[in-house]
Parts: C-alpha cells; sequence; structure tokens
C-alpha cells in the first residue's frame, strides 16, 4: 500500500502536560504510525485517552505547558520542531485542513458562511478580485456540497449538519493533502453520521494524494469508511490493525478493542468494567491491566507495540494479520 | 401511567415545535422516542419532565392532570422525574464538586441528612470512586461528568426517568455502562423510563418498545387545528 512515501509519518510522538506542583500527565506516549496517500486511519477510544491532544500537536496547537517529544513528519517538514510561523503560514489551512470537532463553535458567529468561505480563499489560494473570489468561494460550497442557497446565512441559522458541511468546504479550500478530522460526527444523528464521514471518505477518493486522520469514539462511522484502524488506550496505541480484519472476522487482537465492540448496542452490549485510568497517574506496567480478564503477573512490564498490538497476551491470530507499514 | 395527550408545544405559539403529540409510558416500561435531529422530540420530553409548559394538551401523571410546570409544580410531582440531558456540561454546576453535585437535589428538598447515607452508594453504583468525587466538572471527561449527572437524576429515587440523548456524546463503553446503570435502577424499582434518541439500534437494544417521532405526531395536522389553551 507504501509504494508512495506517507503523507504523515509519526515516530515516537510523545506528549507531557506540567502542572503546577511538579505533576506530569502523559497525554500522549510514543505514538508510532503512517498515514498513506489516499488512505482512512481512524484513531478511536474512550473519551480522555488522549486523542484530542494528538491531533492538537500535530497542528502546533498545544497550550503553553505541554512538552513533546519525538517526530511527526509532514512530508519533509517535521510538525513538532516547526516554529509557529512557519505553522501559521504553510501548514495549517494548507498542508493540513482541520474538520472541527463542533462546526457551531468553530464559524464566526457575526459573518455570513460566503464571506468567512470568500476570506479563506483570499488567505489560501492566488484568487484574486471579487468577481473571482465569489466564484471560487462557491465552487468550494459546491465541492463540500453546502447548497448555493445558503451561502448568505449566518451559521446559527444553519442545522448541525449544514454547519458541518461548511466547516468541511473551509477545510477543503487549501487543498491539503491531509485531511485532520477531530472528532467531526459528535452529537449528529446516524444519517448525518453517515453523510459526513461519507464525504469526508470522497475528498480522499476524489484526489488519490490525500489522506484523512479522523479521530473518533463512533466506532460505527469509523467502520464505515476507515481503512486501518488506531486504537489509543491512556495516551498509548495499543492496536493497529486493518479495518476489516478490526470489525470483520477474526476481530481485533487487544483485550481492550475487544470490549470496546463487545461495548456497541448491536453486539454484547457490555460495558469494559472500570474506567480509564488517569492520565497523571499511569501505572508503570500496561495501564489496561486493571480491567482487563485476560491480565496475569506479567501485566506488570510495559507491553511493546510488537507486530499490531501491544499486549503481552493478545488474542491469537487466526492467520497472518495485515501489518504493513508499522515500522514500531 | 404518564400520558402525553395532543401536546402541543414550542418556543413561539405563533410556531410551535411540536403539534399534536400523543404518547404513553406505563410504570415498569422503557420506550425509546426515536427522530431525526430538530424534529421536536427534547421538546416534547421537556414537556413530560414537567420542565416546560405546553401551549395546549394533556399531561396526565397516573391519571391526574398536571396543571403546573417548572418550579411550580408541587415538589412531589417534581421530584418524581429523573432527567438526563444531552450534554453534561451544560447540565452541571461547573463551581460544585462531583460528589455536592449528586447530593443537590437531596439538599434542594431539605433532605441533606440522607447524603452520607445515599451519596456513596450511588457514586459508586455509576462508577465513580473516592478521588473523582472531590474534583470539579472541568478536571474529569465528559464520560465521568456525565455518570455524575445520572447519579443526580436518581438521587431522589424517581419513579420516572427521562434521558434525553443521555449518551450521544459518549463512547461504546460508557453508553453500555450507563444503560447498564439505569436497567439495575429500573430493575430494583420499577420506575419507567422514557428514552430520547436518533440512535434506533441503541433505543432498540435498551427499550421495551421504541417508539417512531412519524407516529407520536399525526400526519397532515400542521395548522389544522387552532390551539386549546390548556386546562
Amino acid at each position: 500500500m507504501t509504494e508512495r512515501p506517507a503523507v504523515l509519518s509519526v515516530r515516537g510522538l510523545s506528549v507531557r502536560f506540567l502542572l503546577p506542583g511538579g505533576r506530569r500527565v502523559a497525554a500522549v506516549t510514543d505514538a508510532h504510525f503512517d498515514v498513506a496517500p489516499g488512505e482512512c486511519l481512524a484513531l478511536i477510544g474512550e473519551s480522555g485517552c488522549g486523542k484530542s491532544v494528538l491531533a492538537s500537536a500535530l497542528l502546533g496547537l498545544l497550550p503553553a505547558n505541554a512538552r513533546t517529544a519525538g517526530h511527526a513528519h509532514l512530508g519533509d517538514l517535521d510538525l513538532l520542531t516547526a516554529d509557529e510561523r512557519t505553522l501559521a503560514r504553510t501548514v495549517r489551512g494548507r498542508r493540513i485542513g482541520l474538520v472541527p470537532q463542533s462546526p457551531a463553535a468553530h464559524l464566526t458567529p457575526v459573518r455570513t458562511i460566503r464571506s468567512q468561505l470568500e476570506e479563506t480563499v483570499a488567505q489560501l489560494t492566488g484568487v484574486r478580485g471579487r468577481a473571482a473570489l465569489r466564484a471560487a468561494a462557491e465552487r468550494a460550497a459546491e465541492r463540500a456540497a453546502f447548497p448555493a442557497d445558503h451561502l448568505d446565512r449566518h451559521p446559527h441559522e444553519l442545522s448541525g449538519g449544514l454547519a458541518q458541511r461548511a466547516a468541511t468546504a473551509l477545510a477543503l479550500v487549501g487543498e491539503a493533502p491531509l485531511l485532520l478530522a477531530d472528532e467531526p460526527t459528535t452529537g449528529l444523528d446516524r444519517d448525518l453520521v453517515d453523510r459526513t464521514v461519507d464525504e469526508l471518505r470522497r475528498h480522499v477518493d476524489a484526489d488519490g494524494g490525500r489522506a484523512l486522520l479522523m479521530i473518533t469514539h463512533d466506532l460505527a462511522a469509523a467502520e464505515r469508511i476507515a481503512d486501518r484502524i488506531a486504537v489509543m488506550y491512556a495516551g498509548r496505541i495499543v492496536e493497529l490493525a486493518d479495518a476489516g480484519t478490526f470489525f470483520g472476522a477474526p476481530g481485533p487482537r487487544h483485550p481492550y478493542s475487544r470490549g470496546l465492540l463487545d461495548a456497541l448496542p448491536d453486539r454484547a452490549f457490555t460495558p469494559i468494567p472500570g474506567m480509564p485510568p488517569e492520565l497523571g497517574a499511569l501505572p508503570d506496567g500496561c495501564a489496561f491491566a486493571a480491567r482487563c480478564g485476560r491480565a496475569t503477573d506479567t501485566c506488570a512490564t510495559l507491553p511493546a507495540l510488537t507486530g499490531s498490538v501491544a499486549c503481552h497476551h493478545p488474542v491469537p491470530a487466526v492467520r497472518d494479520l495485515v501489518t504493513e507499514d508499522i515500522r514500531a | 401511567m404518564l400520558e402525553l395527550r395532543a401536546i402541543t408545544a414550542g418556543y413561539d405559539r405563533r410556531a410551535p415545535v411540536v403539534r399534536d403529540a400523543s404518547l404513553t409510558v406505563a410504570p415498569g416500561e422503557a420506550v425509546g422516542l426515536l427522530g431525526p435531529s430538530g424534529c421536536g422530540k427534547s421538546t416534547l420530553a421537556r414537556v413530560a419532565a414537567l420542565l416546560h409548559r405546553p401551549d395546549a394538551g394533556t399531561l396526565l401523571l397516573d391519571g391526574t392532570p398536571v396543571r403546573r410546570w417548572r418550579h411550580r409544580a408541587p415538589r412531589g410531582l417534581r421530584t418524581a422525574f429523573g432527567v438526563v440531558f444531552q450534554q453534561p456540561r451544560l447540565s452541571a454546576d461547573p463551581r460544585l464538586r462531583l460528589a455536592d453535585l449528586i447530593a443537590e437535589p437531596l439538599r434542594a428538598t431539605g433532605r441533606r441528612e440522607e447524603i452520607p447515607a445515599r451519596v456513596p452508594g450511588l457514586a459508586d453504583t455509576v462508577g465513580l470512586t473516592g478521588d473523582l468525587l472531590t474534583r470539579r466538572p472541568h478536571e474529569v471527561s465528559d464520560g465521568q461528568l456525565q455518570r455524575a449527572c445520572l447519579a443526580r437524576a436518581l438521587v431522589l429515587r424517581p419513579r420516572w426517568l427521562i434521558c434525553d440523548e443521555m449518551t450521544a456524546m459518549l463512547d461504546a463503553s460508557t453508553t453500555a455502562a450507563l444503560v447498564a446503570v439505569v436497567e439495575d435502577y429500573r430493575a430494583a424499582t420499577g420506575a419507567g423510563l422514557l428514552a430520547v434518541g436518533h440512535d434506533q439500534i441503541l433505543l432498540d437494544r435498551w427499550c421495551d418498545r421504541t417508539v417512531h417521532w412519524d407516529t407520536v405526531v399525526p400526519t397532515g395536522k400542521e395548522g389544522a387545528r387552532p390551539l386549546t389553551p390548556v386546562r
């Protein structure tokens, strides 16, 4: 799948928050993954597991008390060491398009969608002149299936689905090779979730060079469009798997991933016992051991991500899993 | 029996959000109300929970018509309902520690002395352990805060539970855990449930029966009938 170089290549990415009193919160620890051109990688996990922090780190939007380590290469640029000027002028909007969690909060409330699209087009592309900007903004709206007769409305006059499309249109203006969608479907109903993620998928398929990293806790949305699944637990990626293998047979190998799937209402509908550990007080060993039915004494040591799964006793693979481009 | 009869409600009398909606929940029954975003199902749930006064129609509680809503409703009726909303951040006082958040209904109804006996056990039931109870909402995750909001809804041992998109913001495991808490409570107390949502798979799995919004509101009735005042 990766004859062409990956669009995004994350190696050993860690994020620590320094708190008063010398406390440290390990929000993301040692993340490794690639996103290939034309691929959709879904990063899934419970709320508070560090998914959104990872997205903020890629965009250079972490608060001042955060410390990062590792690399995140977007082409030849390392996003973690790039300065603010580079990120603001060449990365955000231009090389990474962000589809936000809450479009209603992302859009400027006092301006129409048209004016926001025109501003974005003027900032990110070479289009100049009122008539040309107007036409380019209308094309941008059309690309995200945003209806032209709603362009002169303000964000509060739009339904959740239309606001989501407006935000997607803005994210697509810069023709960024990487689309980063952070919980793009929270609070939407099922039909809208399906339409929103289908549109994201369409933008990846329409231009084979583009890639999508979708951060979500909605497993149905991930199953619908993802090529590969990365499961995050307590700041670590504990499993990377092909989406077909993950949601179909033989299923995921990490006990946590299996627990997540078993919690779905169309499966066993049984929760994983307990709650995730605090990121500020992680155990030395496997962070999932306290909730895991397969835990043994070996779980007091930290399992490495070997092959596709970070667990001392994963569910055995029925056949060799597709473990491409995991060079952990 | 919780009966909504021909309820018309909204935020502008000239343009009601809900017209002529009828729905019944029997004691101990779990009813799922399914509908798309913006159809008015949350408004109907608020009417059922005595939180929104309808423009027309009747709400019968065990055969007695409800005449007053919100703070004007008699305490005995208000405390018969436990309500859980979609967004825990918007339904929790940011200044209260989780333990106080859960205990607030007991304080508000002058039953302070029941707090030590009731709150720790209930917190344990919803999966909140010691340290979390001393934190304020900004120090916990959405899932943890929603657990506290569910405990707050159960603290007065209501006969009716209204869950308005309780799990829409939550991951699969937290969803399954909170639904299990609600079902354990209902099994122990025989409380009735109105669960509003847009996830048919979830509601079908959770509830005794799922009614679609289209069957709650008669078709072709939009604006056809003059409004009758609430008696």
